[in-house]
This record gives structure tokens, C-alpha cells and sequence, in this order.
């Protein structure tokens, strides 16, 4: 039997590690709320599980999304990960091939060059040695990448490393130490017995020169003991992201999100962060007003240690810029969301004085302009007039008495107010019988989409333009302005609006580009999800993204949300238009029709009953 | 000392005043106006509190001191530029270059733009006016709305622009809750059926009969007062003013409906003054100019030779202005001796 006592600190390092990955994933699978469980027992035997399969390879293995952002970072993690799995894979099957049996002792591929001393032929040797060696070097450059990167991240397009704690060190420093001490055990093996390849074979031979004799054992055992180090320390590390992510991508990929409460997929996507950092690079308290420890990174880390304090996990834009730059896809504003929860401290229902009336005439389209919208009141004068230039039959939901949509208290985490709202707004857009809801404010949009039961389309007033001036209904004059449209967190990143409003805006004028849009779009720092900013961290969020957008010097900054309308108009820099408001600027009057004439005369009568 | 030249940017109130006290010691001056006329934003004002004195014969009175042998007022003279070159100080306006020993900067300020705080309905509703409208209006003798007619109720919503976060100031501009007194007063006198509401978040009456014109305002002329902010104004089919508000001290919300709504814009630095200021690095908090010390040096700036009066530095009231325009012609007559 190839046994050495050396093998023993990889044995139980192996083995504890074993057992805490088991107890772990076992408890939050138990953990999955209904909604989760529903959707892997419907997806399991499917499709999707073999689309799982190939996007592990993908990321985990080849890593390409980080390939994209930076490809050193994207070598660098693949070197590790994918020449990693493939130093295990290859060794297994070499240690196979050389025991002459599938079954032979689990830890001889580890250490196979060591009880490989006394060479018998076996098949492949030289083409499995060669491999080895070859692997081995890919890690080594990928670790000595990582080691750089650590001293000067911005190398490997990282602006911010992450700040560590205790266990991730210990698991680093074990991490660094496991491939070097492995090449100078493997060796000192090869100057003793010969069996080096063109890596290990060269090393033994400067090697020589040293007493290895009496080195090779205490490398070897300096080799498993590292390991074993590793192994205790990564289900506790950032390192346990390596095997829940396979976990996490199994279960996106079956269809299971985050809901409303903290749950067992929770815990899988928190601990599959790899503490990589994008997000503190993407995030604009970091860039913009130098604040660097509230970020995703430091929230989810606090989160999975139980340190979460309140500062961390309010201080946030909920722009989602981390969740779009994060190469895991954690879902980290609705996380954010879960632990702001304050379902169960008994609080006041705040709205008593509620006076919503249901509507009193069938409509086509109920208007919900938004709180928000009600401070800009041009956007509402803008949708009136293109309301009544289409002919259209509308109830304006909230023009006296309306409700919040429930949004802003969801995100401070008052999710049993927000459902009062939601369930109260429900009954007054069911009285209308209207067969279109249109809103003026992305954060009633987003709202009205993931939060309401409705069973009529919910459109966001740039959709609802797009639509009337393609079916004619509405006529623009185009004119030589040019315009930046900035996209507002909730349409863009939240709703996946991009092309509407451009399309709309390119009908007018000239529509430029700026370096951060779409996507990437920045937040305009009025986000109503922050409620413990300052108004100077604020202001410098604005002033930077008012930088960034006014970079061309356009005439009009458009935007399609009153509160980044807001924002914008109190940074003075641009002249700052909704979406609405260009359009309705620019309507060309048509010849009213009867109907119209008589919609509007219907209106204003149904206006004057209201007011008396 | 009859060699030295002084100039001072800004012909408003703080500006003139020192001029006319610097030139009654022999000393040569030049003032600056930007505008056509001088008198600052005494301009804007038709009666003055806490007296009802007529703004236009204050306004005489100090525009009449210009009229001296060694004061030379350029009006429609914009200071670009203003920097110390070769021990002087060097004014550019166009291509015209002034040289002079000392500078005073008088460029007083500017009302708020309240079309910043769009959900107020500034020159988006025809009856949301500022207190600077309601002046003008005054001046005509009736205050009406913009389809002729008598109002039946009037707001005024102090603090609009001051003590407001949202738009960057957090300072109290300190001259309008009295202006809304008295002009909730004024239309009280003109329409004496009407209801004045003003609506407050705290009556600042910090000053000599401020207090007791709040009084008489509430017992005499009956004008109501609401603790708590205006959060928005509506239009409604017949033109008025639909304004949603909390009224802090019941708890509660309230809606209403009046014909006129007058925002109390407050005081912020003028262009000038912040540009004037940047450029020499005297810059202070919300753009005003920092004085060198507000005990005893308070019409010094950190550069020697500049000198400063008036609202440029901070929201001042009337005689307080011209009190620091004559207090600045001492201490430079003093820096000039030195």
C-alpha cells in the first residue's frame, strides 16, 4: 500500500471539509421558501440542468465572463480554477493508470510523485507527466498573477481591492503556499529518484545543489499540512464560494429567485461571493464620494458573519449598478431589501387619512403619475396634452387622492405597509375597467410589475409614447437639438427599458451618447432606497453624473423619471427635460377629430364635477 | 490721501454708502453697477418693514449720495474679472481695465430662482408668484390674479429656497417672514375680505417691531398661520392654486385652494459675488464672500486691500446694509492711512 503518515493532515483537512460543505448545503436547501422548492422540483429533471452543466464550465471553469471584463483577470482565475480541476482530473486518472485499478487509495494522486519513486511502466507516462508539469506551471503563472494583483490591482483592471478578515487570509496565505510547496516537493522527489518532467526535473536539478535528502519529506509534509490549512479554513473563507456557486447556478438556472423573505437561497448566493470587489468599482459612493465600506461586498460578507450593521445595510442607492457588474449574479439589491425588513417590529399602519376614490366613468388607460411626478408637475401638463391630442379616454388615478405605490416603504424594508398600498391601489386601478395602466415614475413602474397582481399591461409612459406616435396617434416635428438621456435606475437596469425612450428621442432630435449609459447608466443620487445618505455625499453623486452626462455639451439632458429630473435640475448644469416633456414640446397639433372634441368636453365636465 | 482710488462693484445700498463716506474724505471713486440703475434690490421692493416707509424715497435718498464730485458711477458695467497685479488691484469689464489702491466688494445678492422648486408651480402655473411679483404688483396699487380678478384667498409659503436641504441651503435668509407679514398685511388692506394664509416653520421676528407687526397681523388684520411646509401646488380647471401641506401642529394633512400662492423666495450669493469671490479665493459657504473675522474684521476678506460690505457676505437686512457700507469706508480710510 502507497502510505505515508504525511498524507494524514490532507485526509482530515479533506475530510472535515467534506462534512461542513454537506451540513451546509443540506441546511439551506431545507431553507428554500415554497416559491424556490417549487421550481426545483419542476425544473430538476429538465433541459435547464444540462444548460447548468455548461455555464459551470463556462464560469467557473473558463471563467469568461471575467474574461470579458479584464482578460489577465479572466487568465488568472481560470489558470487557478480550471488548471486546478485539471491537475485533479489528469493526476486521478494517472494515479489510475499507474495503480493499474480505479480504486486505488484516494490521496495517491496527490502525492504521486513521491510513492511513484520505483518507476514501473505504465500507459501514458511520459504524456501524463509532461501534462503535469505543464498544468502546474499555468497555476504557478495564474498564483503569481494573483499575488501581483494583490499589491497592484489596478494592474488587472480592479480600481479597489477588497479588505479581508482573519479567515480569508489564513485561507490566501494556505492558497499561495500549496502549489509552490508542491513543485519543491515534487522536486526534490525528482533530484532524489529522476521522475521530473521538463518543470519539476529542472527545479531537482538546481535542487541538487541543496542537502534534498533530508528536505523531501518535510516537503511533503509541508505540502499536505497547507492543504489540510486550506480545507479548514475555506468553508469558513470567501473561498466557500468555489463550491456554492455550483450550487447557485444550478438553482438560477432552475428558476429560483430571491423573495420577500431571507431564505436558504440567501444564504447560497451570499456565500457564493467571491469578495472579488467589482462591486466597490462599480458602485458610485465608492467613486463618486469616496465612501468605500457599505458596498455589496462588505454588506454580503457582514451579512454571512452576522456583523451586519445598520450603516452597511442602508446605505445604499439600490441603483444596481453592483448587480449588473457582478460576475456571480448575486441578486444584492433584493438581499439588500430582505435584511432591511422590519415586518416583525410592530409599526403604526400610517394611512388612516386615505381618501382614494374608485373611479366613476369607464376609461381606457388609468394614469398613475406618481408622487414623485407630482412635484414635477410640467411632466403631468405634458402627459394632459398628449393624453387629449391622441383622443384618448383616461382616468388620472391620483391627480387629487392618490397613494404612493408602495415602493419606497418596501425598500426601507416596511413590507406590511407597502402591501396595505398595494393591495388599496389594486381596488382603485380594478374600478376603472381601463385595459392599459400608464405611469410617469420608473419606481411606481417597477412597482406596478413585480409587486401588483394586475391583470392589465403596465406601461411606463416612454413605452406609452413609443406606442402612440408608432400607431400616428400622435405627430412630432423634428428639430436639430441635441439631447443625452440618462437612464434611470429603476427603467433601465430594473425594467430593461432602453430602446423606447432612444427611439422616441432620436424622432426629435439628435440624440448623443455619453461614456456611462445603459447599462452602466449612474445613479442620479436622489434615490428614494437611501434614507440615510447626506445631502453632500448626495451632491457629489449628482454633480459626478451630471459630469459624465453633460460631457458632449448637449442642449436638452432627457431623462424619464421625475426624480432624476429633480436631481439634475438642482445641480444647474443642463437644462433638464423628461421624456414627456420634449414630446409634448414638439407634438405637431393635428385637426381634432369629432370624438376628440368630444372626449375632451367629457373631460373637462368629468374635471369640474371633481372639483366641486 | 487724495491720490488714492477706490473701487467699489456694486451700486446698491452697502456700495453707495461707503462710497459717498470714502469720497467726503477726498478719496476718489469709482462704482460699478451692473444693472441700468442704482439701488440694488431696494429696486425690488415697494414699502419697506417694519415701517411701510416708501422703498422709492429710501431709495432716492441713497442714490442721491452718487451725486459727488469724487464718485464716478459706470452703470451697465459688468466686473468680469477682478485681480491683484503689480501691489494693485485691476477690475476688467470688456476690454476696459481699472486700476485702483483698494477694492470693496458690494455685489449684494440675488432672490432664489424658485422655478428650482418645480413642485411649487413657479412658471408653470400663472398664479404662483414670488415675493419679488407681489412687490411689483403692489406698486400698481392692486394685487389681482393673472385673469384680473380679486383674490378670495391668498398663501404665502415662507422659506423657499432658505432652510431647504433639497436645494443645498441650509441658511435662514432672515428677511422674509417679515416680508410675508407685511405683505400678508398689505393685501389684507387692499381686500380686506380675502383670507391670508401664510404658511411657516418657525416666524423668525428677530428684529425691532417684528414682533409685534406679527401681532397686529393676526389680531388686527386676522391674516392665519399654518406651522408646516407646502409640498406641492396643482392647477385646477379654473386657474387657481390647489397646494397640499402639513399643518404640523394638528398632525395632519391638508389640501386647499386659494387664487394666489406667494413663495417668500430667500437670499443667495449673486453670480458676482461667487465669481468675484472664487477667483480670489475668498469664497465662503453657498458662494458668499468670507469675511476675515466676524468680530472686528468683518469687513476685511483674507486678501489685503479687499474689502467687503453688505449681502455679499451673508443675508442682511436693509439698515443692517448700509450700516456695513459706512462701517467698511472707516476701515479702509484706515487701511489707506496705514
Amino acid at each position: 500500500m502507497n502510505f505515508h503518515p504525511f498524507i494524514l493532515p490532507f485526509a482530515i483537512g479533506a475530510i472535515f471539509l467534506f462534512a461542513v460543505i454537506t451540513f451546509k448545503f443540506v441546511m439551506w436547501i431545507r431553507n428554500l421558501d415554497r416559491k424556490q422548492r417549487y421550481f426545483v422540483n419542476k425544473n430538476f429533471f429538465s433541459i435547464k440542468t444540462i444548460s447548468a452543466i455548461w455555464e459551470i464550465v463556462r464560469e467557473a471553469l473558463i471563467h469568461r465572463n471575467i474574461y470579458r471584463r479584464n482578460p489577465l483577470l479572466g487568465y488568472m482565475h481560470m489558470s487557478l480554477a480550471f488548471g486546478w480541476f485539471l491537475l485533479i482530473v489528469v493526476g486521478k486518472i494517472e494515479s489510475s493508470f499507474y495503480a493499474g485499478t480505479m480504486f486505488e487509495e484516494p490521496w495517491l494522486a496527490i502525492f504521486f510523485k513521491y510513492f511513484a519513486k520505483e518507476q514501473h511502466e505504465y500507459f501514458g507516462a511520459a504524456f501524463f507527466s509532461f501534462t503535469m508539469d505543464l498544468l502546474l506551471l499555468i497555476v504557478l503563472s495564474g498564483l503569481s498573477l494573483a499575488i501581483f494583483k494583490r499589491f497592484r490591482s489596478k494592474f488587472l483592471g480592479l480600481k479597489k481591492a477588497t479588505k479581508h478578515n482573519t479567515f480569508d487570509r489564513l485561507a490566501l496565505a494556505s492558497l499561495w503556499w500549496i502549489f509552490p510547496l508542491r513543485l519543491l516537493a515534487e522536486s526534490s522527489t525528482a533530484a532524489i529518484s529522476g521522475n521530473g518532467d521538463f518543470l519539476t526535473g529542472s527545479v531537482g536539478n538546481l535542487l541538487k545543489a541543496l542537502p534534498v535528502e533530508s528536505m523531501e519529506l518535510p516537503l511533503w509534509w509541508a505540502y499536505s499540512s497547507v492543504l489540510c490549512l486550506f480545507f479548514v479554513s475555506l468553508p469558513f473563507s470567501r473561498y466557500m464560494h468555489i463550491p456554492t456557486e455550483i450550487v447557485l447556478v444550478f438553482l438560477r438556472k432552475w428558476g429560483a429567485t430571491i423573495g420577500e423573505q431571507y431564505s436558504g437561497l440567501t444564504d447560497i448566493q451570499i456565500n457564493s461571493c467571491s469578495r472579488c470587489g467589482i462591486c466597490i468599482d462599480a458602485c458610485q459612493l465608492n467613486f463618486a464620494a469616496s465612501i468605500n465600506d457599505v458596498q455589496s461586498v462588505y454588506f454580503v460578507r457582514d451579512t454571512r458573519y452576522g456583523s451586519l450593521t445598520d450603516n452597511v445595510a442602508n446605505n445604499c442607492l439600490m441603483c444596481g449598478r453592483c448587480v449588473e457588474a457582478c460576475p456571480v449574479g448575486i441578486e444584492l439589491t433584493l438581499i439588500r431589501q430582505q435584511l432591511r425588513n422590519k415586518a416583525e417590529i410592530p409599526g403604526k399602519h400610517y394611512f388612516d387619512y386615505n381618501k382614494a376614490e374608485i373611479s366613476k366613468n369607464k376609461s381606457d388607460v388609468v394614469y398613475f403619475a406618481g408622487c414623485m411626478t407630482h412635484l414635477t408637475p410640467t411632466i403631468i401638463i405634458a402627459m394632459k396634452k398628449i393624453f387629449e391630442e391622441a383622443g384618448v379616454r383616461y382616468w388620472f388615478m391620483d391627480e387629487e387622492k392618490g397613494l404612493c405605490c408602495g415602493r419606497p416603504m418596501r425598500q426601507q424594508g416596511y413590507i406590511q405597509q407597502s402591501k396595505d398600498l398595494i393591495s388599496k391601489n389594486m381596488r382603485l386601478i380594478a374600478s376603472s375597467g381601463a385595459k392599459l395602466l400608464v405611469t410617469s415614475c420608473p419606481i411606481c413602474y417597477k412597482s406596478f410589475t413585480d409587486e401588483y397582481i394586475l391583470d392589465i399591461p403596465v406601461m411606463h409612459h416612454s413605452e406609452y409614447l413609443k406606442t402612440l406616435i408608432d400607431k400616428k396617434l400622435i405627430k412630432l416635428q423634428k428639430s436639430s437639438k441635441r439631447i443625452v438621456f440618462h437612464d434611470p435606475c429603476d427603467l433601465g437596469r430594473g425594467s430593461g427599458i432602453y430602446e423606447q425612450p432612444r427611439d422616441i428621442l432620436k424622432q426629435i432630435g439628435e440624440l448623443n451618447s455619453c461614456e456611462l449609459e445603459r447599462e452602466e447608466s449612474l445613479c442620479c443620487g436622489g434615490s428614494l432606497s437611501n434614507a440615510v445618505i447626506e445631502l453632500e455625499t448626495q451632491i457629489k453623486i449628482r454633480d459626478h453624473a451630471l459630469e459624465v452626462l453633460t460631457e458632449s455639451k448637449p442642449e436638452i439632458l432627457a431623462t424619464a423619471c421625475p426624480l432624476c429630473k429633480k436631481s439634475f435640475v438642482h445641480g444647474n448644469k443642463a437644462k433638464v427635460m423628461d421624456i414627456a416633456e420634449i414630446v409634448a414640446e414638439n407634438i405637431i397639433l393635428q385637426n381634432k377629430t369629432k370624438t376628440v372634441i368630444e372626449q375632451s368636453k367629457y373631460l373637462t365636465k368629468n374635471l369640474k364635477t371633481k372639483i366641486n | 490721501m487724495n491720490n488714492k482710488h477706490v473701487i467699489i462693484i456694486g451700486g446698491g445700498p452697502a456700495g453707495i454708502e461707503a462710497a459717498y463716506y470714502l469720497a467726503n474724505n477726498g478719496i476718489r471713486i469709482t462704482v460699478f453697477e451692473k444693472d441700468e440703475y442704482p439701488g440694488g434690490n431696494v429696486k425690488n421692493w415697494a414699502k419697506l418693514f417694519p415701517d411701510f416707509g416708501d422703498a422709492s424715497v429710501v431709495r432716492k435718498q441713497i442714490t442721491e449720495k452718487l451725486k459727488h464730485d469724487n464718485i464716478k458711477f459706470l452703470n451697465n458695467t459688468k466686473i468680469e474679472n477682478l485681480a491683484w497685479e503689480n501691489n494693485n488691484w485691476i477690475a476688467t469689464s470688456g476690454s476696459e481695465k481699472y486700476i485702483a489702491d483698494v477694492t470693496l466688494l458690494a455685489t449684494g445678492f440675488e432672490v432664489f430662482d424658485a422655478k428650482r422648486k418645480e413642485e411649487l408651480g413657479y412658471g408653470i402655473y400663472d398664479n404662483v408668484i414670488t415675493s419679488v411679483d407681489f412687490e411689483d404688483m403692489y406698486k400698481t396699487g392692486k394685487i389681482l390674479t393673472k385673469e384680473g380678478k380679486i383674490p378670495e384667498r391668498i398663501a404665502f409659503l415662507n422659506c423657499v429656497g432658505s432652510r431647504d436641504e433639497k436645494v443645498g441651503n441650509h441658511y435662514c435668509s432672515r428677511v422674509c417672514c417679515i416680508t410675508a407679514v407685511k405683505q400678508a398685511i398689505e393685501f389684507k388692506e387692499l381686500v380686506p375680505d380675502a383670507h391670508a394664509y401664510c404658511f411657516y416653520m418657525d416666524m423668525r421676528m428677530a428684529g425691532q417691531f417684528y414682533e409685534e407687526l406679527y401681532r397686529k397681523s393676526q389680531e388686527k388684520y386676522g391674516v392665519n398661520y399654518i406651522r408646516g411646509r407646502i409640498s406641492e401646488a396643482a392647477v385646477t380647471i379654473d386657474n387657481r392654486i390647489q397646494i397640499k401641506a402639513e399643518d404640523t401642529l394638528s398632525a395632519l394633512p391638508m389640501k386647499m385652494t386659494v387664487d394666489i400662492l406667494v413663495l417668500m423666495v430667500g437670499i443667495e450669493s449673486s453670480e458676482s459675488t461667487t465669481k468675484i469671490c472664487t477667483d480670489n479665493n475668498i469664497v465662503g459657504p453657498y458662494g458668499f464672500a468670507k469675511s476675515k473675522s466676524l468680530f472686528g474684521m468683518d469687513n476685511f476678506s483674507e486678501k489685503p486691500g479687499l474689502f467687503l460690505a453688505g449681502t455679499c457676505k451673508r443675508p442682511l437686512t436693509l439698515p443692517e446694509t448700509i450700516a456695513d457700507g459706512r462701517s467698511a469706508a472707516v476701515e479702509i480710510m484706515n487701511y489707506l492711512k496705514s
